[in-house]
């Protein structure tokens, strides 16, 4: 008989999480210490969405997530999560750039941007100070209608070199383009201008556990390898969701899952109104991902060339031609010993943005050549680095948008979300359906380890207010004496 | 409460999210956010913990009432003076 991953499970709960990505985990142990009875289901066996990692025969752990986030984790894991998680994050102070326009090195804050700007790119002081203070101010509120290219004009008209610096490590970070909305670039880039970059020590491995150990405290249910088929929704309410062919009540469901696949393939166009779904119609999916993963053979060793690597051979910068499969703009990301203490290992994961269609609707045999290529081309860039990369490696393997299609459910694949109109329509689900919310990357700005897990509590936020509203006593109806 | 209650009650709630903040020195009449590092997140927290403490819903239109300590004392008087003070 096979086994029967529910096992164990209440009968029903106040808040059924679908989904274990940073927005559906962090939402789930903020609704647990809430006092709520909270369940989460997962259908990879991994929690943690794209903030996950794999193991390879040699001792290698490959993270999938880029590391790298803003200092704002720091508070936001002591406030949402545990003091030891927000102790374990430490600053990466490499950040390496190297194309046709520039090639330096970086720790990434105000100070030293304001410097780099000035010394090697010749800007003016007071329109540095101008810049930074216009992005600080931004929020969601501003007006949307100026793009990303129309601010970097503004303030540096024609400098395509500097539009690069500042655009590229964003792009890279949560998919977004120089025609995206500005302030979805000014919240972001003004987060990780505050202070800099960091990651987890331990790795992304270890962040999980312990966020798994804090939801299993704070008596939250986890069950893997638990595909939601459908939430049940009667009478323009949440009741709650079929699995396994079995139903779980709840009065609040939460998915993390995709806001497209959340509506169409979850919940079911009927269930809405007409002009929500043309409103959903609107919603643009962001891009995918492919990644290269390098492990290196124990005992190997290289210098210190970068925490985080942007590198093109591209003459500009250019939101399209960062996308094609043949791009030569990728990140590295470094991972020496101390990423993992005791682990003693080296890996190096490259990134590059992605289009699903670009490897949906290929043979296999196509597309096991095209990702061969895609690993050939990663290590000829990588080549000039780390000399003689190709001896070091013991474990290489490709991943792509049909990859991340496999194991988030995504449509497309996408790693990063939605464009902007994705947020609103998150946002207004509740008045739609009675109890139902979302929690994902959606809008750019709730993207990101950040930016998701913040997304996760102003939602719990909200599923507390409607917990709370239908658990106070009702009023009694008046009776009508005729 | 009385209303040095309900300042001591939102005093508690900010010094539970902002830890490492000297609230000692508060200027009740200048803006949170202008003397501590506070952002939009504990302006959310602070709203969570007053309908978890005192089971008091701030509606959103009202979350800038909460932009100083007299401006959230006014704001709250009226609302929680029929409550007790907890910690």
């Amino acid at each position: 008989m096979a086994k029967d991953w529910l096992k164990g499970i209440k009968s029903a709960y106040d808040t059924i999480v679908i989904g274990s990505g940073l927005a559906g985990l962090t939402a789930a142990n903020k609704l647990a210490k809430l006092g709520y009875k909270v369940l989460i289901l997962e259908h990879h066996y991994n929690l943690g969405g794209l903030a996950t990692w794999f193991k390879r025969k040699g001792g290698h752990i490959l993270d999938i997530s880029l590391h790298g986030f803003p200092t704002g984790m720091i508070k936001t894991c002591r406030k949402y999560w545990t003091q030891e998680i927000a102790d374990s994050i430490v600053r990466l102070k490499n950040i390496r750039f190297d194309n046709p326009q520039f090639s330096f090195w970086t720790n990434f804050d105000k100070n030293d941007f304001t410097r780099l700007m000035k010394d090697r790119f010749g800007i003016v002081k007071e329109t540095i100070d101008d810049f930074f203070q216009t992005v600080r101010a931004m929020n969601f509120y501003d007006d949307l209608s100026m793009t990303t290219r129309e601010l970097f004009e503004k303030f540096f008209p024609g400098r395509t070199d500097v539009h690069r610096l500042l655009m590229e490590p964003i792009t890279y970070a949560n998919g977004s383009t120089l025609d995206d909305p500005a302030i979805t670039y000014g919240i972001v880039f003004a987060n990780f201008m505050d202070k800099g970059v960091y990651t987890f020590k331990g790795g992304t491995n270890e962040l999980i556990k312990k966020m798994k150990k804090e939801l299993l405290k704070n008596g939250v249910d986890i069950r893997t390898h638990c595909m939601v088929e459908r939430v049940v929704v009667n009478d323009k309410t949440v009741q709650g969701v079929e699995v396994q062919g079995r139903m779980i009540p709840a009065k609040t469901v939460l998915s993390n899952s995709n806001i497209l696949s959340t509506i169409h393939k979850l919940t079911g166009d009927e269930h809405f109104t007409p002009e929500f779904l043309d409103e959903v119609k609107k919603v643009r999916l962001n891009d995918s991902s492919c990644q290269v993963y390098m492990g290196l053979k124990r005992g190997e060793k290289i210098d210190n060339v970068g925490d985080l690597l942007f590198t093109s051979q591209e003459k500009e910068f250019s939101s399209a031609s960062l996308l094609e499969p043949e791009t030569t703009s990728r990140t590295f990301s470094f991972y020496y010993p101390e990423t993992r203490p005791g682990l003693n290992m080296y890996s190096i994961v490259a990134s590059t943005n992605a289009r699903f269609k670009d490897w949906a609707h290929l043979t296999r045999q196509e597309y096991e050549k095209k990702k061969k290529l895609l690993i050939d081309r990663t290590l000829d860039a990588l080549e000039k680095y780390v000399p003689d990369v190709r001896k070091k490696i013991d474990h290489l393997e490709a991943s792509t948008p049909v990859t991340f299609k496999r194991y988030t459910a995504h449509p497309n694949g996408v790693s990063f979300g939605t464009k902007f109109e994705g947020l609103s329509i998150s946002k207004d689900l509740p008045k739609q359906i009675a109890g139902l919310f979302h929690a994902g990357s959606v809008g750019i700005i709730m993207s990101g380890w950040l930016g998701a897990a913040n997304y996760g509590v102003i939602v719990s936020n909200e599923v507390d207010k409607f917990l709370h509203a239908v658990s106070q006593p009702q009023p009694e109806l008046e009776t009508v004496s005729v | 409460m009385t209303r040095d209650q309900v300042r001591q009650a939102i005093l508690n709630i900010i010094s539970d999210i902002a830890p490492d903040e000297d609230l000692g020195a508060i200027k009740d009449e200048e803006k949170l956010r202008d003397q501590f590092d506070l952002d939009s997140m504990d302006f959310l927290d602070i709203v969570m913990e007053l309908r978890k403490r005192f089971n008091l819903e701030v509606p959103e239109k009202d979350y800038q009432e909460l932009v100083s300590m007299a401006s959230s004392v006014e704001y709250l008087f009226p609302r929680l003076k029929d409550d007790e003070l907890v910690s």
